[in-house]
């Protein structure tokens, strides 16, 4: 291969943890792949949580950690984000979450009133969305071991929701070419309020987290008989990251309107600002949505008359089998270009 | 968003590519012979061609040539890998914007190095950085200096800053580089098939363009010094077609709204007060003379590589000729046998492919897709 | 390179301005544009206004683009 001398010795993947493991984006996907997959042999890697058929019907399973940084933003704190982000988990494999249990690292010296605000907001939340937290534990590190607090989180959920055709539950495998692509609201919100509040990017802002329960607006799609083929939240690595897990998942080729994709005047302002792309950026209260064509206007209805789901969107299509996955986009002048996987950390550029 | 979204309307865009068209069909009958290739410097407006599909939406008579617009590409690999034994310092707090950390030097990228217990920050504006050395004053602080003109007047702002506020822990790795000599250096290749040139936007609102007028002179081509958006690419593509049209072969503004001849006096100011112009080496050319801004003598208390003693000895490397071809518009991006292929977004071996202005990625993200 | 972005001044205060990028609000130093002013749209790169746009060039042109043929 290798005809030139290139300085950089061709590329190696590094032989440390970086920060772009933990992106939501290619770098992640790959360490999940490639060191978790291959030694867990049970895990069900494509999905937002795994299921497990019981005598009695199918019990959904999941697990989720919480590094947030700062603890509490605009929208939020670090226990709102820990709730949610359990619940919408299930959610995403059409499961109402039942019982939680959290864990928590907390650093010696973190003060007890923050704690007590923190907890206060996963009682809450928990209580809304009628999910018990049932058992927890608790372990305290030394000071400069431990960044405030870590959240651990499982759930457990029961399955609702309407079947597939063949009694199938939704799943990448189950989209099908022709099928539309909807988002459930404007993106980039809960990304943009954490940068807007970080120490060293002071910016005024009214944007704050989309941190918010997917359960209802999964249920009422349900109750209204829409056969979801899929569906993903958009968490680290956004949108894109969400379309091309699915799209590698399934092995086709998803194709989207750049200029269907809903984002709030503040979000679009302040990634121009920055030089980020809005469909990298993290949401934590917005998932992507796979239905059979006939059905996407419904849909669309029905996610419109909630409030999280206000500014839904059906932003693309299901074009045809590819393997490996494509995600596209047309732009504004009617020419198509590749939505990447994200790679590294998203961060603000000059260039 | 004002002055952004009016210059994305479709509408604006069609009508400006009819009037594209219309310029091509005179020129036709003119004789004129095609396709007329234009080049860009700016790695931000190379972005923006690509990123709202104007290379596909111009007529086939247009070509584009991407020149080496991109300050991260050109960087050397030797200035990386002196960046990345300074922030393995102890002592040191390494602050860069966020599109160098990516950029791999001999051995790893800043983001790894960064793994391994560097203290390495981004800032997203260059007083940020002096303000990290005014909360850290038992710390270095260097500042990986690296920009055309646009970026080199907010670095001098902050040794304005630092100099203001007697901050005497900061310090710069420069690597600022200007735009004139290099496209001189591309004009004068006898193998130049540049038409015409859409001069950065953003380095002229700084420098102004008289700079470019002896260059429009001496080598015969139009150029228009022009925006971003897609509406401002499509009018600065236009007026260089009707300045082709009437062989006009001198410098025209297609962004009055933005820059005046003489660029902005302050900015202008403050990078000569604090800067000098030097040779510099730019990746994948070779040393350009008079192309590159350096420290002056008198501010050599600001200068890292004077300022720390036993700077280490970071051995010269061969570049890869495909990435200089690309970089220097001799070659498309998609023409390199590696593209795609061994070196792509994912798995990158040069640094156009891994800055998100560099030529390779921007192909690889917006037009490298086969039906 | 030329990461630029333009955006409103909404208030100033020596030689910072407090500017409004479609309601994101950020402060934006303003050494290279001291005579800017409430009101002012500038182009803004990493933190500093490099320019004050000339509205009237600019609208001119923008309506010339939205006219009609």
């Amino acid at each position: 291969m290798k005809s030139f001398e290139c300085p950089t010795k061709g590329y190696k993947e590094s032989d440390v943890v970086t920060m772009a493991h933990g992106s939501g984006g290619g770098a992640m996907q790959r360490l999940i792949h490639e060191v978790f997959a291959r030694h867990f042999p049970y895990l069900q890697k494509d999905t937002d949580a795994a299921v497990l058929s019981c005598e009695g019907g199918d019990i959904a399973f999941t697990t989720d950690s919480f590094v947030v940084d700062p603890l509490f933003f605009p929208g939020g704190n670090i226990g709102s984000l820990a709730v949610h982000g359990t619940i919408n988990d299930l959610a995403m494999v059409s499961a109402r979450a039942e019982v939680m249990s959290v864990a928590f690292i907390i650093e010696e010296g973190f003060p007890l009133s923050d704690l007590e605000k923190i907890v206060q907001t996963m009682a809450n939340e928990a209580e809304k969305q009628k999910v018990r937290i049932i058992t927890g534990d608790t372990k305290v590190v030394e000071k400069g071991h431990g960044h405030g607090i870590y959240i651990n989180t499982t759930g457990i959920g029961v399955r609702f929701g309407v079947r597939l055709r063949g009694g199938a539950w939704p799943s990448p495998k189950k989209v099908s070419v022709g099928d539309r692509i909807l988002v459930s609201g404007d993106i980039g919100r809960h990304g943009m309020a954490i940068m807007s509040v970080r120490e060293n990017l002071p910016i005024e802002t009214e944007i704050t987290s989309d941190s918010a329960p997917l359960k209802e607006l999964v249920i009422a799609l349900f109750e209204e008989g829409i056969h979801v083929s899929c569906m993903r939240d958009a968490t680290r690595g956004g949108v894109a990251s969400a379309l091309n897990e699915i799209a590698r998942a399934r092995g086709v080729y998803l194709r989207i309107n750049e200029e269907k994709i809903p984002v709030s005047e503040e979000v679009w302002g302040l990634s121009l600002i920055l030089g980020i792309d809005p469909l990298h950026i993290a949401n934590e209260g917005r998932f992507v949505l796979f239905v059979p064509k006939e059905e996407a206007e419904h849909a669309l209805f029905v996610l419109r008359d909630y409030e999280e789901g206000k500014n839904a969107e059906i932003i693309g299509e299901v074009m045809r089998e590819y393997e490996g996955g494509l995600v596209t986009a047309i732009t504004l002048l009617g020419s198509e270009k590749i939505i990447q996987m994200p790679e590294g950390e998203i961060l603000p550029r000059i260039c | 968003m004002k002055y952004v979204d009016e210059f994305k309307d479709v509408k604006a865009l069609q009508k400006i590519l009819g009037r594209i068209r219309e310029v091509i069909e005179r020129m036709k009958k003119n004789g004129a012979r095609f396709p007329l290739r234009i080049m860009e410097i700016c790695g931000g407006q190379t972005h923006s061609i690509l990123k709202y599909g104007i290379h596909e939406a111009l007529p086939k008579e247009v070509e584009f040539i991407h020149g080496p617009g991109c300050p991260v590409c050109v960087t050397p690999i030797e200035t990386i890998d002196l960046a990345l034994a300074i922030a393995k310092r102890s002592n040191v707090i390494f602050t860069s914007f966020g599109d160098m950390l990516r950029v791999p030097g001999s051995d790893e990228n800043m983001f790894e190095t960064k793994a391994k217990g560097a203290d390495i920050r981004w800032v997203y504006s260059t007083l940020d950085a002096v303000q990290i050395a005014k909360e850290n004053p038992e710390k270095e602080v260097v500042f990986f200096a690296i920009g055309f003109e646009t970026t080199t007047a907010p670095i001098a702002a902050a040794l304005d800053m630092a100099e203001k506020d007697g901050v005497k822990n900061f310090s710069l790795l420069t690597a600022m580089v200007k735009v004139p000599p290099a496209l001189e250096l591309l004009l004068s290749d006898e193998d130049c098939m540049i038409d015409g040139i859409l001069a950065a936007g953003h380095v002229c609102t700084i420098m102004g363009y008289e700079e470019y007028i002896p260059l429009a002179e001496k080598y015969r081509v139009p150029i228009v010094v022009t925006g971003f958006q897609p509406a401002e690419i499509l009018l600065g593509i236009l007026r260089c077609l009707e300045n082709l049209k009437e062989h006009k072969t001198e410098v025209s503004n297609a962004y009055e709204w933005m820059v005046q001849k003489e660029g902005n006096p302050e900015a202008r100011k403050m990078i000569e007060k604090y800067f000098e112009v030097i040779d510099r080496k730019w990746r994948g050319i070779g040393t350009i003379p008079k192309s590159g801004f350096g420290l002056r003598l008198e501010y050599s208390r600001f200068d890292t590589e004077k300022k720390f003693s036993e700077m280490p000895n970071i051995p010269e490397r061969k570049v890869n000729p495909h990435c200089g071809a690309v970089l220097q518009g001799k070659m498309k991006p998609c023409d390199c046998p590696f593209f795609g292929k061994e070196c792509t977004q994912q798995h990158p071996i040069g640094a156009l492919m891994v800055s998100d202005e560099g030529a390779c990625a921007a192909y690889f993200q917006y037009g490298g897709l086969k039906k | 390179m030329c990461h630029a972005v333009p955006g409103k001044i909404i208030s100033t205060n020596g030689l910072t301005a407090r500017v409004s990028f479609n309601g994101a609000i950020k402060n934006v130093n303003l050494i290279f544009c001291p005579r800017a002013k409430e009101g002012d749209y500038v182009s803004v790169h990493v933190g500093i206004a490099q320019a004050v746009i000339n509205e009237d060039e600019a609208n001119e042109v923008l309506a010339l683009l939205t006219q009609a043929s």
